[in-house]
């Protein structure tokens, strides 16, 4: 059992929902990205899923797009972010997901870019321009070197894909809440709830976690009384890049201030 | 010794398989969001393939409206000078002046028939983008157009003219701000707007069933050429000759006759300052496989897997991939690519000008380039076609800027 399925069996044991905020890989910079990733279990963070920045994102809005271009004008590299990574899990016990586009794993080569992964200390990897059909290449690698292997779901995936999709996934089944792209959303759809008690029904008891459009604590905490994660990332960017200028404390401490507040709201769920 | 045969070239009756594989190019590398609305597409266009109710609604636009077909002209100078016969097929006498519109009317009647009412595009240049727009305008769709921010400055008419079809040009500004971001941000609407709106990818490229329903709808180009032809001088072609950039317009003309396997197909790659420099946009000679817009193709990247930037003189060739069965048809080996510089192209551009009153889009001047470079080189009853893609008007401008700048520099340094 890897990082993440002992996750959620303890939290699943406990009746307690994960909440798994979202950074960008070295933006601003690379040191900024560790010392967030050790805070973040300190604010009530279950999980992290760690954006690698590529050059031509299509799943995600403005905000996470710019940290991307921001982190890769500085010339960084794959090899720096497993680096980085493989430091702070020295120190940190929190899952790790990483969400990476097929454009970059191809090119390493999905051998060497799991085997990467798991000696940086990764636990798993989310492909989103990867859907079924495509995953043949890197299945057996990823659940070979015991990662889990995240699959997403959206509004419009068909009940029986749904399953499918289920089937194949591991760790969780990441739902997303909105057709569109990723980005902080005034109104979550009305239908939200309903999809996703219908997605538990078909994914064989494994965990669906909720990402895509949450911002507000109150949101978390409606979307944890369904789900089994809450996954936030534009929010917590768009806080980034506003605390940009006053150096690494203050976007710490910015970080702090609202993922404690998102911790605390999913804290009542179900009491 | 093990044998290094390769194997035949599959026609496009045979290719793509059903998961979109031309050998091992293509596929469907995109969001979850979108895996429904692909397969809605590939449904609903494998219906409207076989209908020929739909097949004779595009031929009478195709006649009426764009002006097919298109002639094929004899270049009695221009062969001259090389040493051939050398027919041009007119693709820039098709409206809005080059072949986009053969693809944007399909899509265009594709989206009625989904009943869908609005239809969003990406353009570099601004050519798909008129052309889709014209086609919205003829057949009342509601139309958006991602263009970036550079080439909304480089082509102002195009951007006028979109807007007077009605359509709203939607300027983009990540990234390169060039053709390649436009696609990014079309997608990216596409995710949201599913559900009533139709993408209409301008090139064989991107997703399945793009990559095969763009070249079906371009395929009349090599129809008719091959009938014209046969009319004309009783026989097929030696050697056809095309640009590539996504490969929209070089995929319509060879691909029916890629079976007859003596027909010499050439496609003519954007080589931009040289091909040993970083500027340049010739993604088969110079990529490797990977991952790009959805697709397994040739891409321009760097070891890390980022896009690199490209370059060309001709915005519509200015893009880091190319389509899929390009990639498969060089890896067979059944089309030869090869690539010219923005200063040839330019030269056939003013060349062919001067020769025959016709002026090339930049695009269509690489392959005219090409064929300038064989002269002399070819038996005298070759028969060879250039596929004369568009019109260069939208051009004149830019290369008056640019050999104007080159004069006076030259100037300058004396």
């Amino acid at each position: 059992m890897n990082r993440i399925e002992a996750l959620f069996k303890e939290l699943g044991s406990r009746g307690r929902k994960a909440l798994m905020p979202y950074v960008t890989a070295g933006f601003p910079d690379l040191a900024t990205t560790a010392a967030l990733i050790e805070q973040l279990p300190e604010s009530g963070a279950n999980m992290l899923e760690l954006g690698i920045p590529f050059s031509d994102p299509i799943a995600d809005g403005p905000v996470i797009q710019n940290s991307y271009t921001q982190a890769l004008s500085k010339g960084l590299k794959s090899k720096q972010i497993f680096e980085m990574i493989g430091e702070v899990r020295k120190r940190v016990e929190i899952p790790i997901a990483a969400m990476v586009s097929y454009s970059i794993v191809n090119k390493l080569g999905p051998a060497e870019y799991v085997k990467s992964c798991v000696e940086a200390g990764i636990d798993g990897l989310i492909i989103p321009d990867l859907p079924l059909e495509e995953t043949e290449p890197i299945r057996a690698l990823i659940t070979e070197a015991g990662l889990s292997g995240i699959m997403l779901v959206a509004p419009s995936t068909p009940v029986e894909r749904q399953n499918k999709i289920a089937k194949s996934s591991s760790g969780f089944i990441y739902y997303m809440s909105v057709m569109g792209i990723t980005g902080e959303r005034d109104k979550l759809p009305a239908e939200l709830v309903d999809h996703v008690v219908r997605l538990k029904e078909v994914s064989g008891g494994k965990p669906v976690c909720v990402g895509f459009g949450i911002s507000r604590p109150e949101q978390a905490a409606m979307v944890g009384e369904v789900a089994d994660g809450v996954i936030v990332g534009s929010a917590i960017i768009r806080r980034i890049s506003e605390a940009e200028d006053k150096g690494m404390e203050a976007i710490v401490a910015r970080v702090d201030e609202y993922v404690s507040s998102l911790a605390e709201a999913l804290s009542e769920v179900g009491r | 010794m093990k044998s290094e045969e390769k194997p035949k070239t599959l026609g496009p009756n045979k290719v793509p398989d059903e998961h979109g594989r031309f050998g091992r190019f293509g596929g469907q590398y995109v969001p979850e969001t979108l895996m429904a609305a692909l397969a809605e597409l590939k449904a609903e266009y494998e219906k409207a393939r076989k209908d020929p109710e739909f097949q004779k609604q595009l031929a009478w636009y195709l006649r009426y409206y764009a002006g097919r077909p298109s002639p094929l002209y004899y270049a009695k100078r221009f062969s001259e000078r090389i040493g051939a016969k050398v027919y041009f097929k007119r693709e820039d006498l098709n409206h809005t002046g080059a072949h986009k519109i053969n693809n944007t009317l399909g899509q265009g009647l594709l989206t009625v028939r989904m009943g869908k009412k609005r239809i969003i595009a990406e353009t570099g240049a601004g050519q798909h983008g008129v052309a889709t727009a014209t086609a919205a305008a003829a057949l009342g769709l509601e139309c958006d157009v991602y263009m970036g921010t550079e080439d909304i400055r480089r082509q102002e008419l195009n951007v006028y003219r979109m807007k007077l079809l009605g359509t709203r040009v939607l300027p983009v500004d990540s990234g390169s701000r060039t053709l390649k971001d436009a696609v990014n941000e079309a997608m990216r609407d596409w995710m949201g707007s599913v559900e009533y709106s139709h993408y209409c990818l301008g090139s064989v490229m991107g997703p399945d069933p793009f990559p095969r329903m763009v070249r079906d709808f371009q395929v009349v180009i090599g129809k008719e050429t091959r009938e014209q032809v046969l009319e004309a001088e009783g026989r097929l072609p030696d050697v056809l000759v095309a640009c590539v950039g996504g490969g929209s317009n070089a995929a319509g003309m060879f691909a029916p006759m890629i079976d007859n396997e003596k027909v010499r197909m050439i496609g003519v790659e954007a080589g931009g300052y040289g091909l040993d420099t970083f500027k340049h946009a010739a993604a088969l000679l110079k990529g490797k496989p990977g991952i790009l817009h959805g697709m397994e193709s040739y891409v321009l990247q760097d070891e890390e897997g980022h896009t690199q930037e490209v370059h060309s003189v001709a915005a519509g060739l200015d893009y880091p991939g190319v389509g899929p069965e390009h990639s498969y048809w060089y890896d067979t080996g059944r089309v030869e690519y090869v690539a010219v510089t923005d200063q040839e192209a330019m030269e056939a551009f003013s060349m062919l000008a001067q020769t025959e009153g016709l002026i090339p889009a930049l695009e269509s001047a690489h392959a005219v380039a090409y064929v300038l470079k064989m002269a002399g080189e070819l038996p005298k009853d070759t028969i060879m076609v250039i596929n004369l893609s568009g019109r260069g008007d939208k051009d004149c401008m830019e290369v008056a800027r640019l050999l104007g700048s080159q004069t006076s520099q030259a100037k300058e340094e004396k």
